[in-house]
C-alpha cells in the first residue's frame, strides 16, 4: 500500500515493430485516460472551484474572503484543527505502529491476528455519527458510564469533557486514528524479513544496530507517509465533530459547513471556499515538510 | 496477427475512453428536463389556478407531469411525512423528497446548482430570512385561499406566503426533571448537564429563535438579545448547557432531557415517544416567540403544474389541518376557526401560550444576527 510502485510489462520490440509500437503507446495512453478523467473530475475541478471561489464576491474579484480568514473565530478554529490533527496523528502513529509490531509478531494465520486486523478495518471506518453517538451515550453528561459512576458516588467534576475539542475530540479521534495506523503500517512491518535480523546478528550486531541501521531506515518512509495520512484524516474529519459539538464551531470544518449552509448569516459561501483553500494550503505545507523530513532522515540513517 | 490484436485492443480502449468521457459529460450536464408535460410552459407562468382554466385543469396538468420534487422536508417536521403521503394518495403523483435534513440555504443552493434539470426542487419551504434574500427565485402564484391569509403573512403579489409557524418552547422528560416554570429555572442544579437546544443559533432559525426566547425570559428584548447570549454563557459555565447536536435519538436515549425547540417539534417528539418517555412541552410565560415558515415556488421548477398543485393542497383546509395535527400553527388558523373548518381536537391539543407572541421584524433579525455572529461562539466555547 505504501510501496505503490507499478511494474509495467513491456514485450520486447519486434522487427515489424514501429507501427505496432505507435499503436501500443496509443493504447497505453488511452488506458490512462479514465484515470486522468477521474483525477480531473474529482480532484482538479473541485480544487479549481475552491481556489477561484475564494477570490470571488458578489461584485467580482475580491480579497475580502481571504481577509475574513483573520477573524478570530476562523483563525482560532484553523489553529485548533491543526493542533487536533497533529496531536492525534502523532499519538495514533506511535501507538498504531507499536500495535502493528505486536500483531506482526503473532502467528501469521492465527485467530488473534485475523480478528485484530478485521477489527481495525472496521474501527478505522467507524468515525462519524455512530462513533460520536456512542461516546455521548457512554461518557456524555447523561452517558451510561457517567451516571453509573455517579451512582457509585464518584462525580466527575467536568462532566462535559467529551464535548471539548482539546479533550473529548482527541480521545474520539484516536478511536479511528490508531486502527487506521495499524492498517496502513502493518504491511510495512510485515515486509521486515527475519533473514535481515539474522544477518545483522551473524555480523555481530545487536538489537540496537538492527533497528538503527536495518529496520529503522526501511520503516521510516512508510511511517512518515502514514503520519501524513493520519494528519489529513483528522484534519478533514467533519461528521464526528458535527454531532458531538453543535453549539460551537471549534474546528475549521465546522466553520466551513456553517458558512455554506447557515440560514441565519447569509452569503458566506465564498468565505467557506477561502477556508477550504486554507485547508489545501495547510495540507500542502505539511506534505512539503514531510518530503523535507524524509530526505533529512534518509541522509541521517544512511550515515 | 499481432497488429490485429493491437487494433482490436485499441478499438476497445477507444470505445471505453469515449464512453467514459460521455458519461462524465452526462453527469456534468445532468439529465435534460422532462419534455413530457404538454402544458408545462403555460403552467410555469400561471399565477393562479384560473390561468390554467381552473382546479380540474391544474390537477390534470400536474398528473401529466407525474412528479413533484420537494426538498428539506423532514418527515417528523410539522407533519410533513403525513402531508406528503396524503398528497400522493389524493393526486397519484410521485413525490421525490430530497435532502430531508437540509437547511433553507441548502434549498436555494440546490435550486441554483440543479437549474434546468429534472431533479431541481419545485417548491421551497424556507425560513423568513432566507426567503427575503432570494425573492428573485420565486414564481408568483396565488392559491385559491389567498384572500384568507393576513396581509403581513404574505407577499401581495403571491411571490411567497407563510404556511405554518409555531412558538419556541421547552421540551422536557417529566420523569427526569421537574417542569421548568421560567427560563431562569434552567440554571438550577437539577438541570446540570441536561439542557440542549436544537440547532446552533448562528446556523439555524430554530436555534436563533431559541436565543430570542431566552432573551425575553431573562429581561432582554427583540432589539437587544445580548441578555439571552449572556444567559447561555451562565448556563454553560454552570455545566447545565449541552453543546451536542439534538436528534430524536438523543432524546429517546435520554442524552438530552431538556430541549429548546419549536413547540411543534417538541410536541411531535412527545407523540412519537408516547409510552417510552413522558416528553412534555411548555411555552414559557411572557417569552412567546413566534415565527412562520415561507412557502414559495421555484421559478425554474421542472414540474410547474405539480408545484402549483402542491401549494393549493398545503393552503387548502385539508393541508392546513395536516399542519395543525402536527402541532404547527397554520397561517389560515383564524379564518378556519371562524368558518368552523378547523380540526378542533388538534387545535385543543396545542401547547398553551401565555402573553403576546413576538414576531421579529427583518431589522430586529438583522441586528440580532450580527450580534450572534460576533458573540455566540465566544459565549459557549
Amino acid at each position: 500500500m505504501i510501496d505503490g510502485s507499478v511494474t509495467t510489462r513491456c514485450a520486447p520490440p519486434t522487427k515489424r515493430g514501429r507501427a505496432s509500437s505507435v499503436y501500443r503507446s496509443l493504447v497505453a495512453f488511452l488506458g490512462v485516460v479514465p484515470f486522468f478523467a477521474y483525477v480531473a473530475v474529482f480532484f482538479l475541478v473541485p480544487t479549481l472551484v475552491v481556489a477561484f471561489g475564494a477570490f470571488m464576491g458578489p461584485q467580482g474579484l475580491t480579497t475580502h474572503n481571504i481577509s475574513a480568514l483573520a477573524q478570530p473565530q476562523i483563525a482560532s478554529s484553523l489553529l485548533h484543527s491543526v493542533i487536533l490533527a497533529g496531536v492525534t496523528a502523532v499519538i495514533g502513529a506511535v501507538f498504531g505502529s507499536l500495535l502493528s509490531y505486536a500483531v506482526a509478531t503473532s502467528r501469521r494465520d492465527g485467530l488473534v491476528r485475523r480478528v485484530f486486523t478485521t477489527l481495525c478495518g472496521v474501527l478505522a471506518q467507524f468515525g462519524g455519527v455512530a462513533l460520536a453517538f456512542a461516546f455521548v451515550a457512554t461518557v456524555g453528561a447523561q452517558g451510561l458510564l457517567t451516571i453509573w459512576l455517579q451512582r457509585m458516588g464518584m462525580t466527575i467534576s467536568d462532566s462535559q469533557w467529551v464535548y471539548e475539542w482539546d479533550k473529548g475530540l482527541v480521545v474520539v479521534y484516536l478511536y479511528f486514528q490508531i486502527p487506521l495506523m495499524v492498517l496502513v503500517f502493518l504491511p510495512a512491518i510485515e515486509g521486515l524479513r527475519p533473514e535481515w535480523r539474522e544477518a545483522t546478528q551473524t555480523l555481530g550486531g545487536g538489537s540496537w544496530r538492527y533497528w538503527r541501521h536495518v529496520a529503522g531506515p526501511v520503516l521510516t518512509p512508510p511511517f512518515i507517509g502514514a503520519l501524513l495520512l493520519l494528519f489529513a484524516n483528522a484534519f478533514s474529519a467533519y461528521a464526528t465533530v458535527a454531532v458531538l459539538i453543535s453549539q460551537a464551531s471549534p474546528v475549521l470544518t465546522l466553520n466551513i459547513a456553517g458558512a455554506m449552509s447557515s440560514e441565519v448569516v447569509l452569503g458566506q459561501a465564498n468565505v467557506a471556499k477561502a477556508m477550504a483553500l486554507a485547508m489545501v494550503v495547510v495540507v500542502a505545507l505539511v506534505m512539503t515538510l514531510q518530503a523535507l523530513v524524509e530526505r533529512r532522515t534518509s541522509k541521517w540513517l544512511a550515515s | 496477427m499481432e497488429d490485429d490484436v493491437n487494433l482490436s485492443a485499441l478499438r476497445c480502449a477507444a470505445i471505453a475512453a469515449v464512453a467514459a468521457t460521455l458519461s462524465i459529460g452526462i453527469t456534468a450536464c445532468g439529465t435534460p428536463p422532462d419534455k413530457t408535460a404538454g402544458d408545462t410552459s403555460k403552467a410555469a407562468t400561471a399565477t393562479s389556478a384560473q390561468d390554467l382554466g381552473g382546479m380540474a385543469a391544474l390537477v390534470a396538468a400536474a398528473k401529466k407531469e407525474g412528479t413533484l420534487n420537494v426538498i428539506a422536508l423532514p418527515p417528523d417536521w410539522a407533519n410533513y411525512g403525513a402531508i406528503i403521503n396524503a398528497f400522493k394518495a389524493k393526486y397519484g403523483l410521485t413525490v421525490n423528497s430530497a435532502n430531508p435534513e437540509g437547511s433553507s440555504a441548502d434549498e436555494i443552493t440546490a435550486a441554483k446548482n440543479l437549474k434546468g434539470q429534472s431533479k431541481a426542487p419545485d417548491v421551497f419551504d424556507l425560513g423568513g430570512n432566507v426567503a427575503v434574500a432570494n425573492t428573485a427565485m420565486f414564481a408568483p402564484y396565488k392559491v385559491s385561499t389567498f384572500q384568507d391569509i393576513p396581509a403581513k403573512f404574505k407577499d401581495a403579489n403571491g411571490g411567497w406566503v407563510n404556511d405554518y409557524g409555531g412558538y419556541q418552547s421547552i421540551g422536557y422528560d417529566a420523569a427526569k426533571v421537574p417542569a421548568p416554570s421560567s427560563i431562569r429555572d434552567l440554571l438550577k442544579p437539577v438541570y446540570k448537564g441536561k439542557v440542549a437546544m436544537d440547532g446552533n443559533p448562528t446556523l439555524s432559525g430554530a436555534g436563533f429563535n431559541g436565543v430570542v426566547m431566552v432573551a425575553l425570559g431573562v429581561g432582554g428584548s427583540a432589539d437587544d438579545i445580548s441578555k439571552g447570549v449572556d444567559f447561555f454563557k451562565q448556563l454553560k459555565d454552570a455545566g447545565n448547557f449541552l453543546v451536542a447536536d439534538v436528534s430524536p435519538a438523543t432524546i429517546e436515549s435520554g442524552q438530552t432531557p431538556v430541549v429548546i425547540d419549536w413547540d411543534y417539534l417538541n410536541v411531535a417528539q412527545g407523540a412519537k415517544l408516547k409510552g417510552k418517555i413522558d416528553w412534555k412541552t411548555v411555552i414559557p410565560a411572557g417569552a412567546v416567540v413566534g415565527s412562520y415558515y415561507v412557502q414559495a415556488i421555484n421559478v425554474d421548477a421542472p414540474h410547474p403544474a405539480a408545484a402549483r398543485l402542491w401549494e393549493e393542497f398545503l393552503f387548502s383546509d385539508e393541508g392546513q389541518n395536516w399542519f395543525l395535527k402536527g402541532a404547527a400553527r397554520p397561517v389560515r388558523l383564524d379564518s378556519m376557526t371562524k368558518a368552523g373548518t378547523v380540526d378542533a381536537a388538534a387545535l385543543a391539543a396545542l401547547p398553551k401560550a401565555v402573553g403576546t407572541p413576538l414576531f421579529m421584524t427583518p431589522e430586529q433579525t438583522a441586528k440580532a444576527t450580527a450580534y450572534l455572529a460576533a458573540n455566540w461562539n465566544k459565549a459557549v466555547d
